[in-house]
């Protein structure tokens, strides 16, 4: 059983250097993501988002507790899970709609779909359905801001699967030899579609084995935001300074099936036990207390943010459907530069 | 060889999964792995009655470390081993390459001809649904170019069964590619084990006028358009070649003598695709029986988009074997208007994939 044994707990606010709107804004981020994937397993049903979708429920605190500590120009890549790297950069919700429904105004003109999620204006370079495949462009993007010396750092999240790619330690060897300044985020969350961890990894913690390569290696509680931030931080911060490669294993869990919107418990692979500890320990759910509890927000707050939150996937919505589907006429033009 | 009062029919995936518990039967050399092949989905079923019956000793999952299980799976199989590697996706197969063309496919001849590597990799094409880039290629074209490689691209439940059989009993590396809107197809399959030979075509609709030279899930497409061409009073002669690699050159010259006019339908992308290797054939060695120029239907050369409206425009369809035939007749044979009436419903569509 893979459960949520790895609880870091919060640290004092004063501790995490952010300010209170900066704390809230972090909750604010994560319900964003939830309340996007919430629409869109209420619509996915309809049929009208033609393309296979991987929903990020549970994991909401990684992309958010890193992208907090990236700055814009910071470059990241994602994979075929990226609508919570892709929100939490900075992507809007209008595009990550449009893409669903095929329309030409969407993130990547339709093109791409939710695995090829895209926000350049944001830094989210780009996604990929190839497990591992963004692994070594993310240290193509850190060798060019250090031969440009450029002050940013690039970052690759993958699943716990990316890791047993050989392009991961790899590019992993390769960015330690350079010093280059790239952030590795390996989101464990326990399984690659069904197969759990113990099928595909010998035992121990992938960190262990990472730490033999050099570089900075950490794991967190990756349903923990203030944890992942603070972690993330540093991490960022030992490669931005030009020491070499970072790798953060954030510990998590995916509540929904690995494709699509459904519960997947009764497939025999996971129990629907484990599925409700980890409901229990929802990340978005236990920072939301932490908050209250700490005085940082109230329950109006909340409730007018939740308000507002509801109102932009909204109009989001109806700007995605409204608009044009995507032209087959600008395919050409798409090949070559 | 097969009990004619047989009339069983079950579906394309329930064949392969048939095709490798029975291979895994009849040889304790064979097993199956790769990534989710034991899992409750066990590769769109394909891999369940395996690993039911054999277990995890003989059918078990893999790490996503495809480069290296592919070389394991080379390594096995110089063993004396006969292992079944099984990839969701085509796609998947291009991160394996180094291990298939500089490893598999050469081992043999590398050494003078004194190994032999009996492997298959199975992949599955995908197509529909948003698919896009990575998840949809056909790369049978990748694997005609490299000597030593057989490649099987099954079309219907029937020869599915057969093909991979066959494909195991093989002593080179062979390449079944499969395809993913066939796999709810059902056709007559024979309970027994069979093997169909490797390298034969199949005529699956004879006719005068036309070749039609189809594979895997354009079989199905160029029987569609024939019957819209029967309404034209064109007979097409539709040929599955079953095995590309290597394919079979005696039934498109007999089908090429008794036509004069060939159509190519691939699934995969135009450009040196299988498409371009058939048409060179043709025009090598049958030029004196065409009468008229090679056509071929096969993929833009674009990647695969995702959106509906980009999808419809990028996938050939029977309509487009149908025009490319009527293209090559000019009018001379227009004698019945196309009513459309017998273009059978578009497929379901199968929804959220992996
Ligand atoms: C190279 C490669 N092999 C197989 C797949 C099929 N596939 C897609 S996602 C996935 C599981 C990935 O698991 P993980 O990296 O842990 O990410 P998660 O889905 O858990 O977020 C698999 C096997 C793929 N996309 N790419
Ligand atoms: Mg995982």
């Amino acid at each position: 059983m893979f459960l949520p044994r790895f609880k870091q707990s919060f640290p004092p606010p004063k501790r995490t250097g952010l300010t209170c709107s900066h704390l809230v804004k972090l909750y604010r981020e994560m319900l964003r993501i939830r309340k996007v994937e919430d629409k869109i397993v209420e619509l996915y049903p309809r049929q009208e988002m033609k393309c296979p979708t991987h929903l990020s429920i549970g994991q909401e605190a990684v992309a958010v507790g890193v992208s907090a500590a990236l700055k814009q120009k910071d470059h990241a890549y994602s994979g075929h899970r990226c609508h919570a790297h892709y929100l939490a950069k900075g992507g809007a919700v209008a595009g990550l709609f449009a893409e669903l429904y095929g329309k030409s105004s969407g993130c990547a003109r339709g093109f791409g779909g939710s695995m090829h999620l895209v926000a350049l204006e944001v830094g989210l370079v780009g996604s990929s359905a190839i497990v591992g495949g963004t692994i070594p462009i993310a240290a193509g993007s850190a060798l060019a801001f250090k031969m440009r010396k450029l002050p940013y750092v690039a970052v690759a999240y993958f699943g716990d699967a990316g890791v047993e790619q050989g392009v991961f330690y790899e590019s992993y060897l390769f960015a330690a030899l350079k010093s280059l300044p790239v952030v590795y985020i390996c989101e464990n969350n326990g399984y690659a579609t069904q197969s759990p961890l113990a099928n595909r990894q010998p035992p121990g913690p992938i960190i262990n084995r990472v730490k033999r390569l050099g570089g900075h290696v950490a794991a967190v509680d990756g349903n923990n935001v203030l944890c992942v931030y603070l972690a993330a931080k540093k991490a960022i911060a030992y490669a931005r300074q030009g020491r070499g490669p970072a790798f953060l294993e954030c510990r998590t869990y995916r509540w929904l099936e690995h494709v699509g919107t459904n519960f997947d418990y009764h497939l025999g692979y996971r129990t629907k036990n484990e599925l409700e500890q980890w409901m229990k320990y929802c990340p978005v759910a236990v920072y939301k207390n932490w908050l209250l509890k700490n005085k940082l927000t109230d329950e109006t707050a909340l409730k007018n943010m939740e308000a507002e939150i509801g109102q932009e996937i909204n109009d989001a919505l109806a700007a995605a459907k409204s608009g044009p589907p995507a032209d087959p006429a600008v395919m050409a033009a798409s090949l070559y530069a | 060889m097969h009990n004619l009062n047989e009339k069983r029919e079950i579906k394309y995936s329930e064949a392969l999964s048939e095709a490798l518990a029975q291979a895994m039967e009849k040889d304790p050399g064979v097993f199956v792995f790769g990534v989710g092949v034991d899992d409750p989905k066990g590769i769109f079923g394909t891999t369940l009655l395996a690993s039911k019956r054999f277990g995890q000793a003989r059918v078990f999952d893999t790490p996503l470390s495809e480069n290296a299980l592919t070389g394991i799976a080379v390594g096995a199989a110089l063993e004396g081993m006969r292992p079944v590697m099984v990839h969701a996706r085509d796609d998947f197969f291009l991160l394996a390459m180094d291990q298939i063309i500089n490893h598999a496919a050469k081992w043999r001849f590398m050494f003078g001809g004194q190994h032999s590597v009996p492997m298959v990799i199975r992949g599955i094409i995908g197509q529909g649904w948003g698919q896009a880039a990575q998840h949809s290629q056909s790369l049978q074209a990748f694997f005609m170019h490299a000597p030593g490689l057989k490649v099987i691209m099954p079309s219907n439940a029937y020869n599915a069964k057969g093909l991979l059989m066959a494909a195991i009993e093989d002593p080179n590396p062979v390449i079944c590619i499969e395809h993913r809107k066939l796999f709810d197809l059902k056709s007559f399959v024979p309970s027994k084990p069979y093997s169909l030979p490797l390298g034969r075509a199949q005529c699956v609709r004879p006719g005068a006028d036309v070749t039609i030279v189809a594979v895997s899930q354009m079989v199905e497409e160029a029987l569609k358009a024939a019957q819209q061409l029967n309404q034209r009073n064109i007979q097409a002669d539709v040929l599955d070649l079953q095995t590309i690699k290597p394919f079979d050159r005696e039934a498109i010259l007999g089908s090429l003598k008794k036509t004069g006019r060939l159509v190519i339908a691939d699934t995969g992308w135009l450009t040196c695709g299988l498409s371009a290797e058939i048409a060179a054939f043709a025009c090598e060695q049958a030029f004196s029986h065409l009468k008229a120029p090679v056509k071929r239907v096969a993929l833009p050369d674009f990647p695969t988009p995702c959106a509906k409206t980009l999808e419809t425009a990028y996938y050939p369809t029977s309509q487009s074997i149908v025009d490319a035939v009527v293209d090559l007749f000019g009018k001379v044979k227009e004698t019945k208007p196309l009513d459309g009436s017998n273009i059978a419903v578009i497929d379901a569509e199968f929804k959220g994939p992996f």
